[in-house]
């Protein structure tokens, strides 16, 4: 039962071949049994689970028959879920159980999911490879010695290893794609403003985007297809009807035009990656498609900028972390100073504390206008390679990340050469479209993905063209050995 | 040396909408604690700010009734520091783009001159919780009630000259926000809180002196006192050698003194950045033109008015129209009684001094406008003298009659005009004054002018004041010459 995708889950349980009930006690089990040697949830939920779980299954005896109606999944453990510890992977939001449910999370629950947990992640979700955590690092299913990515690593790993069909994420620099990539998943940052942030604890605002990590594209479609939509509760939300995604997944991919951006497969990149990116290539112009070289050329530019605005947001985003109102507080503060400096000196991890530095740095008097406000000027001439390029072709295509899963441990010392790994998917969150990375094979048992990047809200398109290559490939088929 | 003082001065008004400026709770005052938070104003992970539409009205309206110019677009930005009644840790404000620009206000001096106040701008920004220090032994309380009360901060340009033209200044925005309903100017539950900017300067000098701020005024009494009180101090200090170092100074108002509260070096790198929470507000010109369509006539407009209307002194003008409800109960007693001299003595003398004495506001004036009306109609037509009007006005403030008229009945204050009645007096009068009489005769001119009045004044006594003035003096003198 595990191996179901969400698409096969709706069959199995619209023809009662089991039970909502009987397929979350299946895999809480299943969880039980193996997260142990992944660490990919921080709360089991299973009392809730199996409330919700009979909930779908009265619902779906009384007539209903939506396809989300009993499937399980959970939710990366930045979205605040009423009554449930929400954690970020932080000791500071120790015991902190939000008060209200995310947008998210409340539009899963009325479409009917069953949530079996809260999902590891890299603190506050800063991090590529899910080490940040408070609760511990995520191991990779697929070589439980190396790291998941991240910073959506347990919703990846949890996935990847079977003990979910499906998961939410969080995409801030490629947050669900770089993770999607290392485990063999298919994942999507939406649009900037297509699925509410109302209740998705922030790292940085004008870059965060929530979306989903399954199997295959068609479940991408299914969930993306709950989540999305506008909120008034978020002022950031696009009010724009949601595309049909299940209905764009069939469109023929004849006449489809995609574009190679040159910075994609320079130095830096795994010339063993390259060569499975460009088999999807010829691949997917046996279905029809075109291909174009193009050129990105600030794309190098992007990590600097992104590592000025990302931090500058958190850095105030996370002011709020104080001691004072809830989660983690200093023993026996002197004064109000000590309190403040103790709780988020014991409290933030190292990275967190490292990013909230450098963001207080780029926006203090002085140096504001040459940090940040040239970070802005950079993140608007991406924008504009974008709407260029998305003037000549649909989708362009490239790796999602430069290299395979590393050793957990091995980028530690120097946190730069982690920040390169984000170096082909932060320009998406820069400029606020949307992006896909789905499998494209394997090097040395590692998966390898490749990266769909389209014009604003064509999540559509990029979820067709994955389905489509989904239908004459099964890397997505493929199962870590052990789960 | 002569100095001269330089004040601007920052007001932060508080808006009087219904709800918060970023979430739905309410803003009333004086709720039982953190009663009126929302989980936005608790500060509560994962929440999200939404504007609310009618504080950016409010704030249009006021840019427009100052003649500011109001952008296109205005950003939000977020103001960066640590408090316990700061709940995000940040302050959501404005900065490079506040929605109202650079405009004026004139206001009118008690010398009848009219001066014009540069105003820099006005913008949109949340008010922050309390803290409470006391009953918590040791440690403090915290009410985020008014976390998120939306405020808009007028910042005027260093115009002000005086304590007193600053106290002009903060009634006429006092009674500007007031006009136009977009804050109750409740200053003693902080809905109106000032800011003063003072620095001297040797007169005749160009550039500013160094300027101290004193935090949170939040009286008239108080914003002259405590100006007072720093100008003095600033000059005593650099005459006796000192500088004024910048700093922030609060005022005691116990102690009558300012105590400095931090220094520059001390002050908050804010860091300053647009809320990434928030869009651009665009401010679409039909919008402005259907709220400066609907704008109420304003206290200069009113002013300018009553100076040509009723031929009244700029500043009685300007004490006229501080507020909507006294401008109105001013223009019914005019109305009432054709005389709008005679009203606006009556209002800003008996009826104010009453007014203060029980410390009521003018909508609870135990007088009402059509009473006062009524009654200076009986002074015009001689009915009652004006020294007969105050009793009968008292009596009307004690509730013993309905109108002026029944007062005059009951009472019996009508003034005698019957001229055979009031000789009859004048009679008894000289008859029981016969040394003084043969005294009058006696005298020259200038001499029996003086001694007149004490005929008049035995007169009127006689009569109780009822006798009618004019025909005293004649009726007298005609007897006295005799």
């Amino acid at each position: 039962m595990h191996q179901l995708t969400l698409a096969e889950i709706a069959q199995g349980l619209a023809a009662k071949q089991f039970s909502a009930e009987e397929l979350s006690r299946s895999l809480l089990a299943r969880i039980a049994q193996l997260d142990p040697q992944l660490n990919s949830f921080i709360t089991v939920t299973e009392d809730l689970a199996i409330e919700q779980a009979k909930a779908a299954d009265a619902r779906r005896a009384a007539g209903e028959n939506s396809p989300l109606l009993g499937a399980p999944i959970a939710h990366k453990d930045l979205f605040c879920t009423n009554g449930v510890l929400t954690s970020c992977g932080s000791k500071i939001l120790t015991g902190f159980k939000a008060p209200y449910d995310a947008t998210v999370v409340e539009k899963l629950g009325a479409a009917g999911t069953v949530t079996l947990g809260k999902l590891n992640m890299d603190e506050f979700a800063m991090g590529s490879a899910n080490e940040s955590s408070h609760y511990g690092p995520v191991k990779n299913p697929w070589d439980t010695s190396r790291v998941p990515g991240g910073s959506s690593g347990g919703s990846a790993a949890a996935v990847a290893a079977r003990l979910l069909p499906a998961a939410t994420g969080t995409d801030t620099g490629g947050s669900i794609r770089q993770p999607a990539a290392l485990t063999n998943l298919t994942g999507i940052k939406p649009t900037y403003g297509r699925v509410s942030r109302w209740g998705m604890i922030a790292y940085a605002s004008s870059l965060d985007q929530g979306g989903p990590l399954a199997r295959t594209a068609e479940d991408c479609a299914l969930l993306l297809g709950a989540m999305a939509g506008f909120d008034a509760k978020d002022s950031t939300s696009v009010d724009q009807p949601v595309d049909d995604y299940l209905a764009a997944l069939a469109q023929p991919l004849a006449g489809l035009r995609i574009g190679l951006p040159k910075e994609y497969f320079g130095a830096g990149l795994d010339a063993r990656i390259g060569e499975k990116v460009m088999a999807v290539v010829e691949e997917l112009k046996k279905l029809g498609a075109t291909v174009k070289d193009i050129s990105l050329p600030n794309m190098q530019h992007a990590i600097p900028a992104y590592y000025v605005i990302a931090p500058a947001e958190a850095s105030s985003n996370l002011s709020r972390f104080d001691g004072v109102r809830f989660g983690y507080r200093c023993e026996n503060p002197k004064d109000l100073q000590d309190l403040y400096k103790r709780s988020r000196e014991e409290g933030f991890g190292a990275e967190v504390k490292r990013r909230i530095m450098v963001g207080t740095y780029a926006l203090s008097a002085g140096y504001y206008d040459a940090y940040y406000i040239k970070a802005q000027q950079i993140r608007r001439l991406i924008k504009n390679d974008f709407v260029a390029a998305f003037k000549e072709v649909d989708v362009i295509l490239g790796p999602t990340t430069p290299n395979l899963a590393w050793k957990l441990g091995e980028k530690n010392a120097d946190p730069v050469s982690a920040y390169l790994e984000d170096i082909y998917t932060i320009t998406a969150n820069l400029a606020g479209i949307p992006g896909l990375s789905m499998p494209a094979g394997f090097v040395d048992g590692l998966p390898v993905g490749v990266q769909l990047l389209g014009n604003y809200f064509q999540e559509g398109r990029l979820l067709n063209v994955a389905h489509q290559y989904q239908q004459v490939s099964d890397w997505h088929k493929q199962v870590p050995s052990g789960f | 040396m002569q100095w001269e003082t330089v004040i601007g001065l920052e007001i932060h008004a508080q808006l009087s909408t219904q709800s918060k400026i970023f979430s739905a709770s309410a803003t009333t005052f004086g709720a039982e604690p953190n009663t009126q938070a929302s989980l936005v104003d608790l500060g509560m992970p994962g929440t999200l700010p939404v504007l609310n539409a009618e504080a950016v009205r409010m704030a249009c309206q006021f840019g427009l009734a100052i003649d500011a110019e109001i952008a296109e677009r205005n950003i939000f930005a977020r103001k960066n520091y640590f408090y316990p009644d700061l709940p995000k840790g940040y302050q959501t404000s404005q900065m490079d783009h506040p929605i109202v620009g650079k405009g004026f206000l004139d206001i009118a001096l008690e010398d009848g001159t009219v001066k014009r106040i540069g105003i820099t701008r006005a913008h949109l920004e949340e008010d922050a919780g309390k803290s409470l220090h006391e009953d918590f032994q040791g440690m403090s309380g915290i009410d985020l009630n008014r976390a998120g009360t939306p405020l808009l901060e007028i910042v005027s340009e260093p115009d002000i000259r005086s304590a007193k033209e600053a106290v002009a200044y903060v009634k006429a925005i006092h009674a500007l926000v007031r006009y136009l309903g977009i804050c109750d100017g409740n200053m003693a539950e902080g809905s109106l809180r000032c800011d003063c900017n003072v620095s001297v300067r040797p007169k005749g000098q160009a550039e500013f002196g160094t300027r101290a701020e004193i935090k949170n005024v939040n009286s008239f009494r108080f914003i002259e006192k405590a100006i007072n009180h720093e100008v003095q101090r600033q000059i005593e200090l650099i005459e006796d050698g000192g500088k004024v170092v910048q700093e922030t100074r609060l005022y005691d108002p116990n102690k009558d003194q300012t105590r400095s509260m931090r220094s520059k070096e001390e002050a908050n790198d804010y860091r300053y950045f647009p809320c990434p929470d928030l869009l651009p507000v665009v401010i679409e010109r039909s919008f402005l033109d259907e709220l400066r369509a609907a704008l109420p006539e304003l206290p200069p407009q009113k002013r300018e008015r009553f100076e040509n209307q009723y031929a009244l002194s700029a500043y009685d003008a300007s004490v006229l129209s501080a507020s909507r409800e006294l401008a109105d109960y001013f223009e019914v007693v005019a109305k009432t009684c054709g005389d709008a001299k005679l009203a606006a003595n009556w209002v800003m003398g008996e009826l104010s001094s009453l007014l203060n004495k029980d410390n009521l506001e003018i909508d609870q004036s135990p007088v009402s406008a059509e009473q006062l009306g009524g009654m200076i109609l009986r002074i015009k037509d001689n009915t009652i003298s004006g020294k007969i009007a105050k009793m009968v006005f008292e009596a009307l403030a004690a509730g013993e009659g309905a109108t002026a008229d029944e007062v005059i009945e009951k009472k019996g204050l009508k003034q005698v005009t019957d001229s055979g009645a009031i000789e009859k007096m004048l009679d008894e009068v000289l008859a029981a004054n016969a040394e003084q009489v043969e005294q009058y005769r006696a005298s020259d001119e200038a001499k029996r002018g003086k001694m007149f009045g004490f005929f008049v004044g035995q007169a009127m006594k006689a009569s109780k004041g009822k006798a009618n003035p004019g025909q005293v003096n004649e009726l007298l003198k005609k007897k006295l010459e005799g």
